[in-house]
């Protein structure tokens, strides 16, 4: 699948403002008045900047409001919906804290629900596919909401907890990346059953349609730098769990080395996600002998 | 709404005959200029006399080669387009409502007034069949001619869809794939019609006609263009035969 800028901007950024919403929710950290008008700022910069991003990739952004309309059947209205509900609840216990050095804690609860659920409805846009079958599994969700707790537990300044978490989330990244790159081949989907030739030999795409690209070329058969795959798996790896666990976990304490873990961490991320699109095969290449 | 029917009246669908086709793309040429002039967002071409052509279609013919264990390999061309699927997973993603599949015919299709261009659909749709246009940034697809089949200022021969009308070898079929009597159904019965990508569980309604089984191969020129041994004179043929003799 083509990794625009745009998707990876959305899913990472706001999974991070979502997940930072949800520890503050829970009272971690237990901050009211001006420190804790500072965390809010992020999570909602956080989680707005990468709302507004998805709109970007839209062809008419202008009509985004009728993507609220279909929550019955559509994850991505699903979303919508979830992202707006986690703000406004979010909004009114950070104006309890922020304003009245006054934790309301129930609706701190629910935010801290809401924050996730929303991360959830994100993944599953994904995760629903049926036509991409390294998203179409139970680990899509997983992970999603594991990049947003993790994420947000460093960004809420937890530092053993953050350590442990982001440890986790890499450990379940890798395992990811390494089961996700055999679900196409097992998923019973090839040139044999997309044309329906397959039981009479091997089937081989002789010419494609069209001399040039399409549409479904650029945005579903995205091949490019897949071949540094496994280097960027490491960079990945190696910037969103190795470097902040070795910060928090082995160094002493120190504000700026923990920006850096932080910073180091959301870079990881985004390089993750980039490989999430980049490598996603669409079983439309299949038609074009490619994958 | 993007929840799907529970049930349709008709199943209006096209039945692709693959032993048929000749890969002419007459068909692709003329659901362009149909679907260009008339319904909807025209069919936009961008950079159409330049390097880099780009454009939407709503229907494409691929060329499959297929070499079986034993015999010739043989040519397949596939016209593809959307198979208005009964599980269409392309309707339930839809965030608008813009992606909708018709009670009363089955036909799958987007009012394009109600659609973001957010291009889930078509990341839904295992066959390829949508295609957002390069300049409405709206997403395209087979209407079935819906604009054609019901048009009662057309002659009757007319209301099919142009594919069907154009093909020059009659590979294309039009019919209501709900009715077992139907000419389409029929055909799918006798030619052991199939799905597309069955294992995707989408249950398109378009079928696809497997081609026939080849006969023995018969090379026909075989005896005509038998190597000869071909006997050199001269100081060759001298210098043969006593290479030759030496063994």
């Amino acid at each position: 699948m083509h990794p625009a800028p745009s998707l990876i901007a959305f899913t990472t950024l706001s999974g991070l403002g979502f997940g930072l919403m949800a520890w503050l929710g829970l009272g971690f950290p237990d901050v009211t008045g001006w420190v804790a008008f500072v965390f809010y700022l992020i999570a909602f910069a956080l989680a707005g900047v990468g709302l507004l991003a998805s709109t970007l990739h839209l062809g008419h952004p202008e009509r985004a409001l009728k993507a609220f309309t279909q929550w019955r059947s559509s994850w991505l209205s699903r979303e919508a919906w979830l992202a707006v509900a986690t703000m406004i609840v979010t909004g009114l216990y950070a104006l309890g804290l922020v304003f009245a050095d006054t934790r309301i804690a129930p609706l701190g609860w629910l935010s801290t629900a809401l924050a996730l659920v929303t991360v959830y409805a994100t993944s599953m846009i994904y995760a629903q596919l049926k036509t991409v079958p390294r998203w179409n599994h139970w680990s899509t969700p997983l992970i999603f909401v594991a990049h947003a707790v993790a994420g947000g537990a460093i960004l809420s300044g937890q530092v053993q907890l953050g350590a442990f978490l982001v440890l986790l989330l890499g450990l379940g990244q890798l395992w990811t990346w390494q089961t996700g790159d055999t679900r196409l081949a097992a998923s019973g989907t090839s040139m044999g059953t997309a044309t329906g030739l397959g039981d009479r030999g091997a089937v081989r795409a002789f010419e494609p349609p069209h001399t040039g690209t399409n549409y479904l070329l650029t945005e579903m058969v995205h091949v490019v730098a897949r071949r540094h795959a496994n280097k960027l798996r490491l960079i990945a790896f190696g910037l969103m769990t190795a470097l902040p666990w070795i910060i928090l976990f082995l160094l002493p304490f120190h504000h700026i080395l923990a920006g850096l873990a932080v910073i180091s961490h959301i870079a990881g991320a985004l390089i993750g996600r980039w490989l999430f699109f980049a490598q996603a095969e669409h079983v439309v290449g299949f038609y074009y002998g490619k994958r | 709404m993007t929840t799907l029917p529970t049930h349709t009246e008709k199943k209006l669908g096209l039945v692709i005959d693959l032993d048929t086709c000749v890969g002419c793309h007459a068909c692709v040429t003329a659901c362009k200029g149909w679907n260009t002039e008339n319904y909807g967002a025209p069919l936009a071409d961008t950079d159409a006399y330049g390097g880099d052509p780009v454009g939407s279609f709503l229907n494409r013919v691929h060329s499959f080669e297929v070499q079986p264990e034993t015999g010739p390999a043989q040519l397949v061309h596939f016209p593809k387009s959307c198979l208005h699927c009964d599980d269409a997973p392309c309707v339930t993603v839809c965030p608008t409502g813009a992606s909708y599949k018709r009670v009363e015919d089955g036909i799958v299709l987007v009012n394009e007034s109600d659609c973001i261009g957010c291009g889930l659909c078509a990341w839904a749709c295992p066959y390829g069949a949508r295609e957002m246009d390069p300049s409405e940034k709206v997403m395209k697809k087979c209407t079935l001619c819906v604009d054609r089949i019901y048009n009662e200022n057309l002659p009757e021969i007319d209301r099919e869809p142009a594919c069907v009308r154009t093909c020059p070898t009659g590979a294309r079929h039009f019919g209501d794939l709900a009715d077992p009597e139907s000419a389409v159904s029929q055909l799918v019965a006798a030619r052991g019609g199939m799905d597309l990508m069955p294992e995707q569980g989408t249950t398109p309604v378009n079928k696809y006609l497997p081609p026939r089984p080849k006969d023995q191969p018969t090379d026909i020129l075989a005896p005509l263009l038998d190597v000869t041994e071909e006997v050199p004179g001269g100081f060759l043929g001298w210098l043969d035969k006593t290479l030759e003799k030496l063994g």
